[in-house]
């Protein structure tokens, strides 16, 4: 059913991961994404496939599940490997018909691949395991000091929520919208491209007219509940650091310093071993 | 001095054309007074366009008088330092649950009232409680309001508007959108605020059913208050009621039919019972 769908494909579980504040999550995540673009060499990206493995591992998300995430970008990272891999200058190592493949575009391409591909199994164990509310929340709490340059950080998270809350209610009123139409003889499906965007009109005009409806219904049924903006107001769940939030945070700067510490000596020191 | 109080209320609707001309003036609420005591349940009738969803947004401060005045417990609402007091005074259900349903977890939204007010987390959660638990939703309360049934959504409403503690709960067309199934669920749940934890009830509809419970029923044509007084005074206007396009329940109606064909029923029959009652008096 449509209003099944959850954005952000949370998934229900009670582990660590779940239940760290989701400032901790998304700080990490930025850090992590960084991370990967700092480090150099073999060293640092060793250290953060360890650091995401174990990661999985305490989110209890099985890893199916993040490879399934991983699908819809393959197309888009292939051709970034094949860029890679044909059009970087030097050494030349293979020839293939008119193309060359360089030594530099095999560490490019695999490098490449090692960073989106982490960056992606990274960013969607936060959205795994994190709920949009809490999201928002984290966002609302994270960015209050830009308060004091007069951006309204509650305003912006609440319009989030909103928008969250009222998706599966719109994706059920286009499906009943397009039903109707079509019991009307409409046609979505033939012609060209142009012809095609042209039948959406009949779809497209009564679910703005709708969702105009409803967004003025909402904002009288909000002024009736005393709702007048961030100011005064107390949170229900509100969210405040832990003892494991601390711990995460100790963790991931433990995580940096292995990465930064062994991008710059694993070779030496491998090569120390071995002389 | 009751909980609410209109006198002489008057609001128009002006359409204006592109230019901002006015092009014409609807009336939709003349000349109308009320008095309500703290712990009725008045139920406000009318076919479409009698002007009783204006009224009721009257008296919670969404829109304010063109004429007269309208005083919420005491307070004038079109004084401005009071439109917060009276929003809490006064909570207001709408129409289409979907579209006053703000959070995303059943309990979230309950505590949503609350949260605007500035209440203390920790009592915001015992509010929530006892409002979810006052209208039979508690073991929902970790659930989507997509999931829920009409009835149900429009119950969580409710809760949510009992968690602001208001003295009055004004409930407009509550059960227009719902199956039979929710409105029996919605309207047992506003008869139990009523009568257990004394809220003043204001129930705006056109169905006649939910209506005979009520201490007191206004009927609304055309903006203005057409009949006044306990169901039974209103139901016995049946020939009125006609006029105004408005159904009265079968039993009513029947017994109406078998007095004008000379049986000596009474006047505003409601129920089953009495209906029963009256024709064991009539062949005895």
């Amino acid at each position: 059913m449509l209003r099944d769908i959850t954005l952000g494909q949370y998934y229900q579980a009670d582990s660590v991961i779940h239940r760290l504040d989701p400032r901790v999550k998304l700080g990490t995540t930025i850090l992590f994404i960084i991370s990967l673009f700092v480090f150099d060499g073999v060293g640092g990206y060793v250290t953060a496939a360890l650091f995401l493995a174990l990661v999985i591992r305490l989110s209890g998300v099985p890893f199916r599940f993040m490879v399934k995430g991983m699908k819809s970008i393959v197309f888009l990272l292939s051709i970034t490997v094949i860029f890679n891999l044909f059009l970087t200058p030097g050494e030349p190592i293979l020839h293939l018909w008119k193309l060359t493949v360089t030594q530099e575009g095999v560490r490019l391409a695999v490098l490449l691949s090692i960073r989106l591909g982490f960056l992606i199994i990274g960013s969607s164990v936060m959205t795994l395991t994190t709920t949009p509310n809490q999201l928002t929340d984290g966002l609302e709490k994270m960015l209050k000091p830009l308060n004091k340059v007069k951006v309204p950080v509650h305003e912006i998270a609440m319009m989030m929520s909103i928008a969250l809350r009222f998706i599966p209610i719109l994706m059920e009123e286009t499906d009943k919208i397009m039903k109707a139409q079509l019991a009307r003889c409409a046609d979505f499906e033939s012609g060209n491209l142009v012809k095609k965007a042209k039948s959406l009109v009949p779809l497209l005009v009564p679910l703005f007219i709708s969702a105009f409806r409803r967004a003025n219904d909402l904002a009288m049924a909000m002024e009736a509940r005393c709702y007048r903006g961030g100011e005064h107001r107390t949170k229900m769940k509100p969210l405040h650091y832990e003892r494991r939030d601390y711990i995460a945070y100790l963790v991931v700067l433990c995580y940096l310093a292995a990465g930064v510490f062994l991008g710059k000596f694993l070779p030496l020191l491998l090569g120390s071993v071995f002389a | 001095m009751g909980i609410i109080k209109v006198r002489d209320l008057v609001y128009e609707y002006i359409r204006r054309d592109e230019e901002g001309n006015v092009e014409g003036i609807t009336t939709a609420v003349d000349d109308v007074s009320l008095d309500i005591e703290q712990g009725d349940f008045v139920a406000v009738l009318g076919h479409n366009g009698s002007g009783k969803s204006t009224l009721a947004k009257h008296l919670n401060a969404i829109l304010y008088p063109a004429e007269g005045t309208v005083w919420v417990d005491g307070k004038d609402t079109k004084e401005e330092k009071y439109v917060w007091d009276i929003r809490q005074t006064a909570g207001m259900v709408f129409q289409n649950p979907d579209n006053q349903i703000i959070g995303q977890i059943v309990e979230e939204d309950v505590g949503f009232g609350p949260e605007n007010m500035g209440v203390p987390t920790k009592e915001i959660w015992e509010r929530v409680e006892e409002s979810l638990k006052a209208v039979g939703m508690y073991q929902f309360r970790k659930f989507s309001p997509n999931k829920l049934s009409g009835g149900q959504k429009q119950r969580v409403s409710i809760a949510g508007v009992i968690a602001m503690h208001p003295k009055c709960i004004v409930l407009d067309e509550p059960t227009a959108m719902l199956d039979p199934q929710g409105r029996r669920e919605v309207i047992r749940a506003v008869r139990a605020l009523n009568d257990v934890e004394r809220i003043t009830v204001i129930l705006i509809t056109h169905y006649m059913e939910e209506v005979i419970y009520a201490d007191k029923v206004y009927v609304m044509d055309q903006g203005k208050v057409a009949i006044q007084g306990t169901p039974r005074e209103v139901f016995s206007e049946v020939e009125k009621l006609k006029e105004l396009r408005l159904d009265v329940p079968q039993v009513t109606l029947l017994a109406h039919e078998l007095a004008k064909e000379g049986f000596p029923m009474p006047k505003g029959v409601l129920t089953n019972r009495e209906f029963r009652e009256a024709l064991d008096q009539c062949m005895r």
